[in-house]
């Protein structure tokens, strides 16, 4: 009964708020409990005064007293640790599910600071110099394709004696787009596509027509590095197979029984399809992408397979 | 556990364990040592710590043979060596951060347990020391291991800051008079006079250094010769020893006759005895006490603190004219059988003539019979008395006080031992007298009809020099004396005063600080309740606490905000107020633009504020017009005009 009215109230008190921008430490962010071992202080030092009067401990009186203190200061240290501090979400590059998502944050402090700790799941301890721009990383494993959020963290430090413990929440409206896992090798669906003009096997693709210049947002394993190195511009090699070539990629054609396994073989065929440097187009149920070829138009069919499905709504937290 | 930590913990136990090396058993200071040294070869060579067992094993030892050495666990002896012990025990099993708090707590409380013994100024600065280092260990534990300069700067802040709250709290923290429970018997043991005197007891004490007590005189300080600081009165005698016996309280002590009164104020060092000595003849002290029939001044329990108070004494006196026959008969009381010699002697003396005939027959047998005044008398046998008067001829005080009460009780008239203190060495520096152990001292009383209690110094017939001056003249020159019993050089003199005028300050003004002269401060500044002792401590604090937090922070909280920037903010918020708030990465140029489209009919005046705010904030330092012209400009400016 204690329990669930405490959880509530906690929850109640340190609901969370999700925040975009910069966010200033101020004073009503900041809480400060002392730790267990600040308890265990305050119990020594009741023993200590208790001997003092005893014995009439003049200089006992004062080794009392000078520890309350210190302790009662290191109160003041902890606040200062992270008062005023600013801190603002960055970019987050995004990954493949089942890799870990790594969340910038940008930490901007006037003074130095000292064994501060970032904890979700995770956590990382770091310190920041004074006047300068600190990023940190933290570290989130994604489990799941779609939206991540870091969700609620805990900025806290128990510095400088470890008697408080002085933390805030941070809530960033910052997400990374994690991408369905690709499965192990599967050949592409070349051939069973309507487009094709026949059946080529996927060798074929290898046969080489001649080098054209390069155009930006060209594969990079097309690029001719050996041309490039002998001091030519930079080239990009053709093959012949590649020549009106285009594949489409449909959720229909991967033989998996279940959404996520066909999303993970259609991730496959996307990075196979552009490490090889085929014109691929993506057919999903609700979208449809024109073939195309590149990083970029990686990225977005990542994207589509990594979100399809998935409301626009909030994103998973960790 | 970071090596540098492990030293770090290692060097602050040992500095705080080793003041206790000194009265710690040979055997805790050797085993110690080793397990200082162990951790310190292990964290140095990067093996692991010793299994459990082990350290188990070695606490149960180390538990038995403190048992046997003091019989038991507790009291302060044994505790302190048991928390020394456990403290370098738990060095062996470092493994978590909580390991090592428990250790620098560990090493806090062992701090405290050196003040049982000592809370001179010394003792105090070293353990500040002790604090400190115990400190940078302490933020060592909760920072990254970090360059040891900043640890010690914060360190020294901490303590830093902590000192004026701290003497805030040590004047106004209202004292309780102790002690709470009852203290061990062996709380405070310290050499002092006792209740017995036998040949060599006080032989012994004046080998020792140690300040038995100090005395400021407000007017003139008495002759040398009258500075008889009374103390244990011993009536009985086996021959031997004598002791003070069972006292027959009849009459209480009466004085009459009393001129030359004088006043003065006495700090008497903790003896764990019951005397309060004051000049002889003491007529009252300011302190509450019991006064004996033979005006032994009594503390109610033994004197566990440094102690002050106030004593008045009158110099010429008539003590007990009317003493009780019974007193009287104790003071004539002599074992029967020994010392035939000294019996006959006195024998003869009575047949001879009147009382005071007597003592000066006895003064002057002491005076003209070559005795020797000498801290290394000869071992006295059976006939103790004999031996001395007529065998050996050199003794200590004791031996003469001794022999001088035998012959007058032989001779019939009543007599006493009385023991206490005679001299002392004067601190022009601080203006007070310091009286030693070494200045003890025994002398003899006899009752005479119509005048009393009469003291008679027998010491003062064969070395005059004692009373006049001090112990070294007295004693022959190849005495081994204590350092300030002897006669040192003038500038180590000089220091050795000046060092002492500083502790007599530091112990009646720190040390001294107990709930009654805090009572006497506190009504001095008009804080007569506890309330407001404690209402004006709770103040002080946090006034000093928020001082502290001001210039802590003074670099974050900037309380003077520029002008320009915050009427660029208020013109923000007045847009902000129309359905066009400030994005929070926008810039006020990009800011303006999209405004200006949003709300065309504002355009001229947004572009113009934007325009001075960039110019005055980012541009060449502007004439001083432009920026009074941009405030206005704000304030003028109106979100809603159409």
């Amino acid at each position: 009964m204690r329990s669930a009215l405490k959880l509530r109230l906690s929850k109640w008190l340190f609901r969370p708020k999700i925040e975009h921008g910069s966010i200033v430490l101020t004073q009503r962010r900041i809480f400060i409990l002392p730790t267990r071992q600040g308890l265990a202080l305050v119990l020594l030092l009741i023993v200590m005064l208790l001997g003092d009067i005893n014995y009439s401990l003049s200089l006992g009186y004062m080794l009392t007293f000078l520890l309350a203190m210190m302790s009662v200061l290191s109160m003041l240290h902890a606040f200062r640790n992270l008062a005023q501090l600013e801190i603002s979400a960055g970019r987050v590059e995004p990954v493949f599910s089942g890799e870990t998502a790594r969340f910038l944050l940008h930490f901007n402090s006037k003074i130095p600071r000292y064994q501060l700790v970032l904890q979700g799941r995770d956590s990382v301890c770091f310190d920041l110099p004074a006047g300068r721009n600190s990023e940190i990383i933290y570290p989130a494993l994604a489990t799941k394709r779609g939206r991540l959020s870091a969700g609620r963290l805990t900025l806290y430090t128990e510095f400088p004696l470890g008697l408080f413990h002085a933390w805030c929440y941070l809530h960033f409206d910052t997400w990374a787009l994690i991408y369905p896992n690709p499965c192990a090798s599967a050949p592409l669906p070349i051939g069973e596509t309507p487009d094709s003009t026949g059946k080529r096997s996927v060798t074929g693709d290898d046969d080489f027509a001649g080098l054209r210049n390069y155009v930006s947002g060209d594969a990079l394993p097309r690029i001719a590095w050996k041309a490039y190195a002998r001091g030519h511009a930079l080239q990009v090699k053709q093959f012949a197979t590649q020549l009106g070539e285009e594949i489409v990629l449909r959720l229909t054609d991967a033989p998996e029984p279940g959404l996520e396994g066909k999303l993970s073989r259609m991730t496959r065929w996307v990075l196979d399809a552009e490490r090889q440097g085929l014109r691929y187009g993506l057919n999903l149920p609700d979208s449809e992408l024109n073939a195309g070829n590149g990083t970029a138009h990686r990225d977005e069919c990542l994207r589509r397979l990594a979100l399809y499905g998935l409301s626009d709504a909030s994103p998973n937290p960790p | 556990m970071n090596k540098q930590l492990i030293y770090g913990l290692l060097l602050s136990v040992l500095m705080v364990i080793a003041p206790h090396v000194i009265h710690l058993p040979l055997w805790v200071s050797a085993l110690s040592a080793c397990l200082l040294a162990w951790p310190a070869y292990l964290a140095a060579r990067g093996e692991p710590l010793p299994s459990h067992w082990l350290l188990i094993a070695i606490s149960i030892a180390a538990t038995g043979g403190i048992l046997i050495e003091y019989h038991s666990l507790f009291g302060r002896e044994a505790g302190v060596t048991l928390l020394i012990v456990l403290s370098t025990l738990k060095l062996m099993e470092l493994k978590t951060k909580r390991d090592a708090m428990a250790l620098i707590y560990l090493c806090c409380f062992i701090i405290i347990t050196n003040f049982l013994y000592s809370q001179s100024l010394v003792t105090g600065l070293y353990m500040l020391a002790c604090l400190l280092i115990i400190s940078q260990v302490w933020v060592q534990l909760h920072m990254y291991p970090g360059p040891f300069k900043t640890r010690l700067k914060i360190a020294c802040t901490l303590l830093l800051q902590a000192i004026p709250l701290t003497v805030i709290l040590f004047v106004l923290f209202p004292r309780l008079p102790g002690p709470l429970w009852g203290l061990p018997q062996d709380a405070f043991s310290r050499s002092g006079l006792d209740d017995m005197m036998s040949p060599g007891s006080l032989g012994r004490l004046a080998l020792s250094d140690a300040v038995a007590f100090r005395v400021a005189y407000p007017g003139p300080p008495p002759r040398r010769d009258q500075m008889y600081w009374r103390g244990p009165v011993l009536w009985n005698f086996d021959g031997r020893t004598w002791t003070q016996g069972k006292s027959v309280q009849i009459f209480s002590a009466q004085l009459s006759d009393t001129t030359q009164p004088i006043s003065y104020n006495v700090t008497l060092e903790a003896d764990n005895k019951i005397w309060l000595f004051a000049l002889d003849m003491p007529d009252s002290l300011s302190i509450p006490y019991r006064r004996m029939n033979d005006a032994q001044l009594l503390n109610p329990e033994p004197v566990t603190t440094r102690l002050r108070y106030q004593a008045r004494s009158y110099l010429s006196y008539h003590a007990n004219l009317l003493e009780s026959a019974a007193q009287l008969q104790r003071a004539l009381q002599l074992p029967a059988g020994f010392n035939p010699k000294a019996r006959r002697l006195a024998a003869n003396w009575r047949a001879n003539g009147s009382d005071s005939r007597i003592i000066s027959s006895a003064l002057g047998f002491f005076n003209r019979q070559n005795f020797h005044y000498t801290l290394d008398a000869p071992p006295l046998g059976l006939n103790g008395i004999d031996d001395f008067l007529f065998t050996t001829r050199a003794g200590f005080c004791e031996h003469y006080a001794s022999g001088f009460v035998f012959l007058m009780r032989a001779a019939g008239i009543p007599a006493r031992v009385v023991t206490g203190y005679q001299g002392g060495e004067y601190n022009a520096f601080g203006n007070y007298y310091i009286v030693r152990q070494s200045d003890a001292h025994a002398w003899a009383e006899v009752w005479l009809q119509d005048r009393g209690w009469l003291r008679i110094d027998p010491t003062a017939a064969i070395a005059p020099e004692r009373v006049e001056q001090n112990l070294s003249a007295a004693l022959p020159d190849n005495t081994v004396l204590p350092f300030m019993a002897r006669n040192p050089p003038q500038w180590l003199r000089e220091l050795s005063l000046n060092w002492d005028a500083i502790s007599y300050q530091w112990n009646s003004f720190v040390i001294g600080y107990d709930n009654e002269r805090q009572f006497a401060f506190m009504n001095r500044l008009g804080l007569a309740s506890v309330r407001w002792q404690a209402l004006s401590m709770m103040t002080g604090i946090a006034l000093i606490i928020g001082l502290f937090a001001l210039y802590m922070l003074r670099h974050l909280i900037s309380l003077k905000q520029d002008k320009t920037q915050a009427a660029w903010l208020k013109f923000c918020r007045k847009l902000a107020r129309s359905g066009l708030p400030r994005l929070p990465y926008e810039g006020p140029q990009a800011y303006a633009i999209r405004v200006c489209i949003a709300r065309p009919d504002l355009a001229v005046s947004i572009k113009t504020i934007a325009n001075r705010y960039i110019a005055l904030r980012y541009g060449i330092p502007q004439p001083e017009n432009t920026q009074r012209d941009f405030l206005q400009l704000v304030a003028q400016f109106r979100s809603s005009a159409n």
